[in-house]
């Protein structure tokens, strides 16, 4: 009988301790990526280093669902390129790219207006009622680097949450299944 | 060890890691590339020169733009936007950049071109400076590749002066 129960001693301690290493690399998956993102958000100076173009405003240049990679440098902003803005009463940031700026003589202080390449008119309709200008706090970062179709995954999974749940769980179950 | 599931994560991780080495190679070999475009603007006319109701000099002009960019074409290259920015300096601004016209060039037959063209977009001024103001021409332009970074130059052109009267 003593047998018996040791070794089950031994199924169940066993157990516990796979339960305990599969909790930890789950744990370290987790903390790494969010170490990246962390990681790449002090390099490029940018609160979000990465965004997904949602609108066809930048076609043929960006279409929906391409990456952009940002960088957020204090080199002063100039007509041309292309940054990613917040406009105050609106959540989502909008990628465009600038076509007018006025810097002031003393404080350096930015005018910005910007256009998506593939509109008709500028972005005053976008902006904040009576806003004529973009000023610095508005804008998030430059685009520096693209990566086509790679954001489909994020668009995917925020319009058809059910998808995102459904490979959550999946990945989970291998994680803690896995025997290796 | 070797059930499908291992092997076909195997296989996916690979394919993923050759393509993002394959971008990556597509990416720096634009570097290689030296590019030696040229471009020349002509203010042919002045349209128009006003002041607005709120103060704000405005001017429209028509352009005569010839230029080859064609060398900036690589088989990384998705297109080139091109524009054409005035650019001055006025007592209250430091810099004053405005876009005059633009345009995008999907492939490198179209990269060599002659237009004439007014501004597409309006030459205001931030106040009432542009009588008699001097500014640059400057042609800016934009390669958005495939995949990987993104890169930016200009040439600077001769200036031109504004006439000291508004017409």
């Amino acid at each position: 009988m003593g047998y018996i129960g040791e070794t089950i001693d031994s199924i169940k301690s066993i157990q516990i301790r796979q339960l305990i290493t599969q909790g930890v690399s789950l744990g370290m998956i987790v903390t790494s990526a969010l170490i990246i993102w962390k990681a790449l958000m002090c390099f490029t100076g940018s609160e979000s280093p990465v965004v997904v173009v949602l609108s066809g405003s930048m076609e043929p240049g960006f279409k929906r669902g391409d990456i952009l990679f940002l960088h957020m440098s204090n080199d002063p902003i100039r007509a041309g390129e292309i940054v990613v803005f917040n406009v105050d009463g609106r959540e989502i940031p909008i990628v465009h790219r600038v076509i007018k700026v006025h810097e002031r003589q003393e404080t350096g202080e930015v005018d910005v207006l910007t256009k998506g390449d593939n509109n008709f008119g500028d972005d005053r309709l976008l902006y904040a009622q009576g806003q004529l200008w973009l000023q610095r706090h508005h804008i998030m970062g430059r685009a520096v680097g693209f990566l086509p179709y790679v954001g489909w995954v994020t668009i995917i999974m925020t319009e058809k949450p059910i998808i995102k749940y459904v490979l959550i769980g999946a990945l989970g179950l291998l994680v803690i299944t896995s025997k290796d | 060890m070797h059930s499908f599931g291992y092997r076909a994560n195997a296989v996916l991780t690979f394919a993923v890691t050759i393509l993002a080495v394959i971008c990556t190679i597509a990416s720096i070999s634009d570097n290689f590339n030296s590019a030696t475009p040229t471009a020349e603007v002509q203010v042919s006319n002045i349209n128009w020169f006003q002041k607005q109701p709120n103060g704000d000099d405005v001017v429209g002009l028509t352009l005569n733009i010839s230029a080859n960019l064609q060398s900036l074409f690589t088989w990384n290259t998705k297109q080139v936007f091109v524009f054409l920015a005035a650019e001055y300096e006025t007592p209250q601004n430091s810099l004053n950049q405005v876009s005059l016209w633009d345009g995008i060039i999907p492939a490198k037959e179209h990269a060599k071109f002659v237009i004439q063209t007014t501004n597409k977009y309006h030459f205001t001024d931030q106040g009432s400076n542009l009588r008699g103001k001097e500014f640059n021409l400057t042609l800016h332009w934009h390669v958005m590749p495939k995949t990987g970074k993104m890169s930016a130059n200009r040439i600077v052109m001769t200036g031109y002066r504004l006439p000291d009267k508004y017409r």
